[in-house]
């Protein structure tokens, strides 16, 4: 226990002075660390005062705001030693000092939990949208989204498990757009060695951590021939180094032509920012719809959880019909960041069951349950188990 | 007819009418415009009366394309298509300057007629040239790419009723080919978006619309990351909705639109979109109904020009066995003669070709068959046969 914690913590002591400048070695240094976390991914920030946890909580547009005040009394019922501090942004405005005091939060807490942030249309082109700005600033650099067909949940295909590790800063959303001539205009894809051997060997180590057999790289080099054929190489040379995992690669629309007729050939796929959006999106219309996946964005020393598809879900804000798994389950990854695992696997295991057992569904799964209503169920579960509770 | 026929054709037309030019019997190249120019009304007349034939080009391609070739043109015979086929190879070749290029006849054949069917052509790696499809499309400007994706009764997949259409920009965007490397390691990846061009494809998008009875046009973009380039997109969409007031019009991020059409493709109808999202969203669309073999395509050019071709690969390990599925090929010559106004004819070989695989009596392998192409062919053109 002690040998584990010191070698931990020399790890800490490695990883910011060294960060990703000597890619490879850091990653074969971190690698032979027994340790059940991702060495990419640094311990969470020690609890503070008296031993409970402080995550900043994004509430967001759209359903975000009700979906995360549920989650919040969802943790206060359970006793979860964490406390919110709530950090509103104003989509509606074009200054940025709201998206910045959000920034500043998560780094003082480490850890945050968010709705999606609207991009408005009518504001002029120079106004960015306010989730990328986030994750570019905190370089979350991975973005985790696992996908599993849930015995209660009706869909077309059966018996789906993909891991989808995307990568998150550069790549199509590099935010960098211009008009040399008018009516012409330039948007830039940046693809770096840096990034691409980062999220690679992410996703390699993921797999290798979940006891995954397959690596599936997601591309369009036969078309983009520099740029999606930089980060292919980058995931054959990650892939040299991981013998047990086997690696191939597929072309996007393929694999898109693939997952509506086979998804169960798929096991941990891996790709750049755009081809992530539509896979992940896919996938998760695949296994039941917006409402069911959780997400995580993962960065050196930062991690911010909210749902897979990012969906603002303005049509039915304020309605109560939308559906609050997605949300719980972020809380629940989020929990397990924070070494709470268990209270991650009460609320986990009373979600689940509310949602195959009962089959208390909302509208979206083709069911009559409010919000509220699965909400209760999912806070009866979690009673019943016997622990304490507020 | 290829240049040098028609030529020949025009100076024994003047040696029958007893002309000739100067005296001289070789009729030189400039000159042929101003004959046809003063022959043109009697011509055209006579030919479209004589036969009231349209002539298609017709390339057969690499691989299984000879065979799937000679399956259209047999089903047709039996459906008395009045479609002339005049058939061509393209194979890139050094034009001068050192610009590869397609044979010239082919070129000419096409400009003539205007439209064409084309089977899978093969890109040979490392041959120097770009793929023979970039080919095409540079020479004649195929500036949207259309591909109808409906339901194939007889064909079960999980989606049932898919019946939408996508609209695809096909000269920019992300396959504009600009690419740099910055410095070693960084690398930059130009996708341009230009005015014209948006406002071409939707255009054509409504028109088309309009054209086929369909109620709604969604465009589809990524504008709230890539707000200039997309925003122009979806500008230009905005206008042309403007200008088609009967014609519904929509917006739908990428991501969403992606999320909703795998779980319930039935609310689309055509969309519009640029090039990265149109191939992938169109491959979705077409794994939706079963695949690159059962599904047609259409490419609109500049000048009218047409080209209608099967999506599917050259597959050359069954080529010559008369293995081959000849459906995606006969549905992209359907939509052919849609194009062409010959309603008629097209909806007797579609319903003919939906109702052989409805049967599933015969079909080829690849349809879960055990048939063979020729015997698949023949059951479609009995079938057409038997509608007259």
């Amino acid at each position: 226990m002690a040998a584990h914690s010191t070698l931990l913590s020399v790890s800490k002591f490695i990883n910011p002075v060294w960060g990703g400048r000597l890619g490879n070695t850091v990653k074969v240094l971190g690698t032979s660390l027994p340790s059940h976390r991702s060495s990419s991914r640094l311990a969470p920030p020690p609890a503070k005062y008296g031993g409970r946890h402080t995550v900043t909580l994004i509430p967001g547009d759209g359903i975000g705001p009700e979906l995360l005040s549920h989650v919040k009394e969802v943790f206060r019922f359970s006793c979860v030693p964490v406390d919110f501090e709530v950090v509103q942004v104003n989509s509606a405005l074009e200054s940025e000092d709201d998206i910045n005091n959000a920034i500043t939060a998560i780094r003082r807490n480490g850890v945050a939990l968010k709705g999606n942030i609207e991009t408005k249309h009518t504001l002029p082109p120079s106004v960015k949208s306010r989730n990328n700005v986030l994750r570019t600033s905190l370089d979350l650099y991975a973005n985790v989204m696992h996908c599993q067909s849930l015995p209660g949940v009706q869909t077309r295909h059966k018996n789906i498990d993909i891991m989808i590790i995307r990568e998150n800063t550069e790549g199509e959303y590099s935010n960098l757009e211009h008009e040399n001539v008018p009516g012409v205009v330039e948007s830039l894809k940046i693809i770096t060695r840096n990034n691409s051997l980062r999220i690679a060997d992410y996703a390699f180590q993921l797999a290798r951590e979940k006891g995954r057999r397959r690596v599936t790289a997601v591309h369009k080099a036969n078309i983009m021939k520099l740029g999606d054929g930089l980060f292919l190489q980058c995931c054959r040379e990650v892939a040299s180094g991981y013998p047990d995992i086997t690696f191939d690669s597929m072309i996007v629309d393929n694999t898109t032509m693939q997952l509506v007729s086979k998804p169960q050939q798929f096991d941990v796929m891996v790709m750049p920012n755009l081809y992530g959006n539509v896979v992940s999106n896919v996938c998760a219309g695949l296994v039941g719809g917006p409402g069911l996946v959780p997400g995580a964005n993962y960065g050196r020393d930062y991690a911010v959880f909210e749902t897979a598809t990012r969906n603002t879900g303005k049509s039915i804000a304020g309605k109560n019909i939308a559906n609050p798994t997605a949300m719980l389950l972020a809380g629940c990854m989020m929990l397990d960041h924070l070494k709470l695992y268990d209270y991650a696997t009460l609320m986990r295991n009373a979600v689940l069951t509310t949602m195959n057992e009962t089959r208390l569904h909302t509208a979206d799964l083709g069911g009559q349950g409010t919000t509220l209503e699965v909400v209760q169920s999912i806070m009866r579960m979690i009673q019943s188990k016997g622990q304490l509770t507020a | 007819m290829a240049g040098q026929a028609w030529r020949s054709a025009i100076v024994n037309l003047l040696r029958k009418l007893g002309l000739s030019i100067n005296g001289e019997n070789i009729i030189k190249p400039e000159k042929v415009p101003r004959l046809v120019g003063a022959l043109k009304n009697e011509a055209a007349q006579s030919k479209n009366f004589i036969r009231g034939m349209k002539t298609v080009t017709l390339i057969p391609g690499d691989g299984i394309g000879p065979e799937i070739s000679t399956a259209v043109m047999k089903i047709f015979e039996a459906a008395k298509a009045p479609i002339q086929w005049e058939e061509r190879n393209v194979t890139a070749i050094k034009g001068p300057g050192g610009k590869w290029m397609i044979p010239l006849d082919a070129k000419e054949s096409m400009d003539k007629n205007k439209i064409g069917l084309k089977g899978p052509l093969k890109t040979p790696i490392a041959a120097g040239h770009p793929s023979m499809n970039l080919l095409l499309r540079k020479t004649f400007d195929l500036y949207a790419n259309v591909r109808p994706c409906v339901s194939i009764e007889g064909y079960k997949t999980p989606y049932t009723d898919v019946n939408l259409v996508t609209i695809r920009e096909n000269t920019e965007g992300e396959y504009s080919g600009i690419e740099h490397v910055i410095v070693d390691g960084v690398v930059q990846s130009i996708k341009l978006i230009t005015e014209q061009a948006s406002e071409r494809i939707a255009e054509y998008a409504f028109e088309y619309a309009r054209n086929n009875q369909r109620a709604s046009v969604t465009a589809v973009h990524k504008a709230n990351i890539m707000r200039m380039s997309d925003g122009l997109f979806l500008r230009k969409c905005r206008e042309a909705a403007e200008k088609h007031k009967a014609v519904k019009f929509t917006e739908m991020y990428l991501d969403t639109v992606c999320l909703n059409m795998v779980q319930d493709p039935t609310q689309f109808d055509v969309l519009v979109m640029p090039n990265l999202y149109g191939d992938i969203l169109s491959d979705l669309c077409a794994g939706l109904i079963g695949g690159l073999g059962v599904t047609p395509s259409g490419n609109i050019g500049a000048n009218g020009v047409a080209i209608f071709e099967s999506v599917h690969g050259t597959a050359p390990d069954i080529a010559g066995k008369d293995m081959a599925n000849p459906t995606a090929l006969l549905l992209s010559a359907v939509m052919m003669l849609r194009h062409m106004g010959l309603h008629g004819h097209a909806k007797n070989i579609e319903t003919a070709c939906f109702d052989t695989i409805r049967d599933k009596k015969v079909l080829t392998g690849d349809l879960g068959g055990t048939s063979k192409c020729s015997e698949f062919t023949e059951a479609i053109s009995q079938r057409v046969r038997d509608m007259d």
